[in-house]
């Protein structure tokens, strides 16, 4: 790793396109194609009596109006059921379009073609469909209530009930010196992409084939879906994501109803058809996050090291699960979070309502399993009366201790074992960064002015880089261009630049010359995706490991032309030269060259390959055995387990003693992803969870009325913040490489969203002195957390033990 | 989210515009189109034609003079914030602009357009309230007056009748010894507010109180404007007028704050914008 | 059929026409009729500022404004910001070299919005800054590095003039 390219600060290749309006969105494509719209249910729970669609017929522009019954064989059959696990007893999917019942608001129910989407909307707004409304089921306690059933096949509203157990908690925690009972609450969020789904759809008659683009995280998987539901051969399918607005992990979700319907009708109508998601569908009919109620024992000692902790949490998945339970698997593992628990158990019952579908968004299920453990410490500090960080300092989990197992099963269905860390380390950074020891003094001189200020903190582990695996594939050409291709997919996340910045690395050329392809089955048709943080550890790693294939066959080709053993050679700037010798050299375009012997020289450089100019011997076949032609290599990088990184986030707030308007003055972030690439692109990663962490913390929830209405499905009134709502983030990092891969490296998208919510309700209480149990907080929220403490002292925080 | 199919007229003068509104009485007037553009792309809205009157030049004015500020039709948002002169014949108004969604948004919204909007969580009409301003109304039978008071009928219900236009609105200038102050709460900048004061205080040549007025959004139907002279009394008890508005008013609960919060809230905004009237008042008596 | 207008306006210095029906939104005139698709549509109710355009050189939503109401007028979008020998603009250098987009989608609406707002408060103070994009919103960066960049492209254009 000689060059000093990986590590660097390297401003983003993608940004010349993105920057002059040269980025090519979803909805920037085919700008000829048909467009789609959809009538969606109005009703959270109903029965369809009929749908009528003759008053649509005579809109100018109609092409053609879809229902479930027009949809043949597999096409109409209900969507897979993406993860299954054996937890997941009673697992239901949606049809692409509805068949008989409609669950949530928002489920497609018709599918409308037009010239375009204004007139696509307006046939839309003609289809009259009949309903005989069924109660609707909204909201966690009404889903465990079960007075009412999401599916008729479904007892008690329940998916799943899933169990995570290490040692005997119950009687740990009756044998436990202190045992504390509480409960906690987070409420509904989104990914909220500024770009929506989008799907663009071309069928080429001629050769049979379709061409895909989706807005999405999947794209290989997407094309499995669409080739198996249209009974094409993988091959006959190219599924592309261009440049994508954003993902959160709403995007990984796959195949939406529609990326099958818009293909389908495609190639039905011999047409090219784009589907633009609107923000109000988007709402409705994508899908959301975070939704829980936690009930938690924990039992621990004088010094506050936990003894046992016993959790059981509800979780609301919404109408359909087709994404499994990957979300309750995550919170009640990463729960545990750096510390060492005595004996554990949890138990997440996962719910059916007539709400949007949940899946993972940015975090996916840590910030409630964060949320729950940190709130934990808070409440044993307090009951003891010691210092919130020292009780957590002293469950830490000690830098020699790794690898550590925490002796649970993690979402990739492997024992969840850490790899590395420095946690004890984390905290000290964490604490020195904000300020922790001396916010004592600070606190009481803003209590002299009449200023409520508190602060707080949390720590957090994130398994990142899952498998099951990633590739890279890189070629270098004969004009010494380098192309990188890995199947996952982009949504900002500067893969362009990072993965350039191996590859040059590995390598040794000019980072100009590398050319990085991410999301296009025409250049890479096996991958997983991009979620969990695991885009840098696993294509990252996947392309070093081609880099070095392909610098392996460099030095040999090299070798061979310069009659050096390629042990002496060494490439830089893309050249391969004798080591010490710099005369000596041949560049990596000629290596190009000489790897592929020609018959026909149809330039220059290609005559010097013919196989009447290459050096090999006349004795042996132009293409050694074993060899192939050309300069490229593909490998594949498959970890036996995740690698995870952590961190540790702090924040100093204001609360306002009147008005109860809540202010973040400070907050900081020591994160440790391992070893980093881009620090420049790993801080921007941070920030943007932060960011969003902060609306959770704050601003963002989904309002649902008993009807199974979302009364805030608009970015009125869905609360995303501004940049007048974020205050600056102050970040910190540290390094210690996982020694599970070859660069050293850990995922880095989510961790900044992780803690925040646990964060912030640290913080307010100490401001206020009042127990916050459910987040988000509002100012209404606090206010009524006052009027309700003013009566209860039981709410109230144990005074005194606020001081260090 | 695209909007319905609808007639549309371009008018170049008020006249034509009166025609066409004259023509087709259901059309609904288009001028910055900040909130009406929303509803019709969610088509929550639907006129069978829109009088775009963003072409007539006449309408597109905003006159300062001692007696107060008149803003045509076309008057944006961000030139009557940016006008100096009407700060100075009228402050609350650049004081309450500054709140009035977010600055790109300013600069298409119009001032008579926020007005014929009559939201009731905005800021204007509680602007054009407490000020006790007026809008002038034209159709093809003539011109009228209407004054606040009788202007916001209810929710997004302005007293404009079928074929009228809003073709200006007239804020009158502060009085002597007066200051003027706009304070509201939002969930995030820039929103629609939680609650919010325009609160206008006048000192007799004593530097006593002789009115303390106050306009409200957010909390009613329609802007609420209560005289808090005798809550305040001479000397400014804020707190008591505080006291005496939280017992006045009955919000309502949205999904944003419950009304207990936003009862509480106007109080705290009240006594806030009272005492930072109160403060200016006296200032500019000094003057 | 519904009614169709001419409407001519000048659209990053160029004449350009098109004719269309009058509910068509200034934005999707501009990606879908004109092919200018740097322009980005994020809610169409005027909230997020993604299709922030330069309408007479001010900022305004190209989602909440009709094709037929701009005519005649001058409108700049992201691909008239850069010199016309392609050079970028100050604020789009600047916010690449502060990192200031991540997914790019709600980038161009900021870079016509801090353009604007350099051209009137040249040297922004950090409070000029915030109301001046707090209408844009920006689900990536945790507006960070927009902040920054609205500073660096300040000094950039100090330097330059």
């Amino acid at each position: 790793m000689g060059t000093r390219i990986f590590g660097e600060p390297v401003e983003r290749r993608e940004d010349a396109r993105l920057l002059t309006g040269r980025g090519r969105y979803l909805d920037d494509l085919g700008r000829d194609a048909l467009a789609a719209a959809f009538v969606r249910s109005p009703h959270a729970h109903a029965r369809i009596a009929d749908i009528d669609v003759s008053g649509a017929l005579d809109v100018d522009g109609l092409v053609a109006v879809y229902t479930w019954e027009d949809l043949p064989g597999r096409v109409g059959e209900p969507l897979p059921l993406l993860i299954p696990h054996p937890a997941l007893t009673h697992g239901r999917t949606g049809y692409p379009l509805a068949r008989d019942v409609v669950r949530h608001v928002g489920e497609p129910i018709a599918m409308v073609v037009a010239r375009d989407r204004y007139l696509a909307e307006d046939a839309a707004e003609r289809i009259r469909v009949e309903y005989e409304p069924l109660p609707p089921v909204v909201g966690i306690e009404a889903a465990t209530r079960a007075e009412h059933l999401v599916h008729d096949d479904v007892p008690g509203n329940v998916g799943a009930v899933l169990v995570q157990e290490t040692g005997d908690a119950a009687a740990a925690i009756d044998a436990a010196p202190h045992v504390l009972e509480f409960s906690l609450a987070i409420e509904r969020s989104a990914s909220m992409p500024l770009e929506g789904r989008g799907v663009y759809a071309r069928w080429d008659a001629d050769d049979g084939s379709l061409r895909v683009y989706s807005s999405t995280q999947a794209s290989t998987s997407v094309r499995a879906a669409i080739a198996a539901r249209l009974g094409l051969p993988n091959g006959k399918v190219e599924v592309v994501a261009p440049d994508v607005g954003g993902g959160f992990g709403v995007k990984i979700v796959h195949p939406w109803p529609e990326e099958v319907l818009v293909p389908w009708a495609a190639r039905l109508l011999d047409r090219e058809l784009k589907w633009t998601e609107d923000r109000r569908e988007h709402f409705v009919s994508a899908a959301h996050e975070r939704g829980q109620l936690q009930d938690v024992r924990v039992g621990f000692d004088d010094a506050g090291r936990v003894l046992g902790l016993d959790v059981t949490i509800r979780h609301d998945h919404g109408a359909y699960t087709p994404y499994g339970i990957i979300i309750p698997i995550v919170t009640s593992t990463q729960l545990l979070g750096p510390y060492k628990i005595g004996a554990y158990r949890a138990e997440v019952t996962s719910l059916y309502t007539n709400t949007l579908i949940v899946t993972p968004y940015r975090g996916a299920g840590r910030p409630q399993g964060v949320f729950c453990m940190e709130r934990t410490m808070d409440r044993v500090a307090r009951h003891l009366g010691l210092d919130r960080a020292d009780v957590r300092a002293a469950n830490l989990i000690q830098p020699d201790e790794f690898p550590y197992d925490q002796g649970l099963i993690f979402q990739d269905g492997r024992p969840l074992i850490y790899d590395s860390g420095d946690y004890p380390e984390l905290l000290r950074k964490a604490r020195e960064l904000i300020g922790w020891d001396g916010f004592d003094a600070e606190r009481a001189a803003a209590a002299g002015r009449g200023r409520r200020l508190g602060i707080g903190l949390g720590v957090y582990v994130e398994g990142t880089g899952v498998g099951p695996y990633e590739g890279g594939h890189v070629e270098i050409d004969t004009a010494g261009r380098v192309h990188v291709s890995t199947g996952l997919t982009s949504q900002g996340q500067g893969h362009e630049t990072v993965f350039a910045q191996i590859a040059a690395s590995e390598l040794g050329v000019p980072i100009g010359d590398v050319h990085v392809t991410t999301g296009d089955t025409r250049r890479f048709g096996y991958a997983v995706g991009t979620f969990a943080s695991r885009a840098a550890v696993m294509s990252g790693n996947a392309i070093a490991l081609a880099c070095r294939k392909v610098r392996g066959k460099a030095l040999r080709i090299a070798g061979e032309a310069l009659e050096a053993d390629p042990r002496d050679l060494e490439i830089t700037g893309g050249v391969v030269h004798v080591r010490g010798d710099p005369s000596a050299c041949v560049p990596l375009r000629t290596v190009a060259v000489l790897s592929n012997p020609l018959r026909y020289a149809f330039d220059e450089e290609a005559a010097a390959a013919t196989q009447f100019a290459a050096a090999r011997p006349v004795t042996e076949p132009p293409v050694a055995a074993g060899d192939e032609p050309g300069l490229e290599g593909r490998d594949y990088y498959s970890p036996v387990r995740s690698t995870f990184a952590a961190g540790a986030h702090a924040a100093i707030v204001e609360v306002d003693p009147d008005t109860a308007e809540i202010a973040i003055l400070r907050y900081a972030v020591v994160h440790d992803c391992g070893r980093l690439i881009n620090p420049m692109v790993v801080e921007g990663q941070i920030h943007g969870g932060v960011a969003q962490g902060i609306g959770g913390a704050l601003y963002e929830r989904m309002v649902y009325d008993e009807s199974g209405q979302l009364l805030n499905a608009s970015f009125m009134d869905f609360l995303m913040p501004y940049a007048t709502e974020i205050p600056r983030i102050e970040t910190g990092h540290l390094e210690t490489p996982s020694p599970l891969n070859p660069l050293g490296i850990k995922g880095a998208g989510e961790a900044g969203v992780i803690p925040v919510s646990a964060v912030i309700a640290s913080a307010v209480e100490d401001a206020e002195g009042v127990r916050v149990d459910a987040m988000p907080l509002s100012p209404d929220g606090l206010y009524e957390l006052r009027e309700r403490a003013a009566h209860d002292p039981s709410l109230r925080v144990r005074e005194g033990a606020r001081s260090l | 989210m695209k909007p319905p199919p609808f007639g549309y007229r371009a008018p170049a003068t008020v006249t034509e515009a009166l025609d066409a509104l004259a023509a087709e009485p259901s059309g609904k007037v288009l001028a910055g189109g900040q909130s009406l553009i929303p509803l019709l792309n969610m088509r929550l809205a639907a006129p069978a034609e829109l009088v775009d009157i963003n072409r007539v030049a006449e309408l597109d004015t905003l006159h300062v003079r001692d007696e107060g500020v008149r803003a045509g039709a076309l008057a944006r948002l961000a030139r009557v914030e940016r006008s100096a002169e009407a700060a100075a014949v009228q402050p609350l108004l650049g004081q309450a602009l500054r709140h009035v969604a977010h600055p790109v948004i300013r600069n298409r919204g119009t001032v008579v357009g926020s007005l014929a909007h009559a939201d009731p969580a905005a800021e204007l009409p509680a602007v054009l309230a407490v000020l006790g301003g007026t809008v002038e109304a034209a159709s093809a039978r003539g011109r009228r007056t209407i004054r606040a008071a009788e202007f916001f009928r209810g929710p997004m219900e302005p007293a404009l009748e079928p074929g009228e236009l809003a073709v200006s609105a007239f804020f009158p200038a502060s009085p002597p010894r007066t200051g003027t102050a706009f304070t509201e709460t939002a969930r995030r900048h820039g929103d629609y507010a939680l609650a919010g004061v325009a609160a206008v205080v006048t000192l007799d040549e004593d530097l006593r109180v002789s009115a303390a007025r106050a306009g409200y959004l957010g909390i009613a139907a329609t802007p609420l404007v209560l005289d808090l002279t005798g809550a305040a009394g001479p000397h400014g008890d804020w707190r008591a007028a505080a006291a005496h508005v939280r017992e006045r008013i009955d919000p309502e609960t949205d999904i944003h704050a419950g009304a207990g919060y936003r009862r509480h809230l106007t109080g705290v905004l009240t006594e806030r914008a009272f005492k930072s009237a109160a403060a200016e008042a006296l200032r500019r008596a000094g003057e | 059929m519904e009614e169709s207008f001419e409407v001519g306006l000048t659209v990053n210095g160029t004449h350009r026409t098109a004719s269309v029906p009058a509910r068509r939104l200034l934005s999707d005139l501009l990606r879908h009729d004109l092919g200018l698709t740097g322009t980005h549509v994020g809610c169409e109710h005027g909230v997020c500022g993604c299709c922030t355009v330069l309408l007479d050189g001010d900022p305004v939503r190209s989602c909440l404004m009709f094709a037929v109401t701009a005519a005649g007028h001058e409108v700049t979008t992201v691909e008239g910001l850069a010199d016309e020998d392609g050079t970028p603009s100050p604020v789009q250098r600047a916010f690449r070299e502060c990192h200031g987009l991540q997914c790019g989608f709600c980038t161009p609406g900021f870079l016509c919005t801090v353009t604007a707002l350099l051209r009137e408060t040249p040297r922004p103070t950090e409070d000029q800054v915030l109301e001046g994009i707090s209408g844009n919103l920006c689900r990536c960066t945790g507006y960070q590095n927009i902040v920054k960049s609205v500073h660096r492209a300040a000094d950039i254009l100090a330097e330059e003039s």
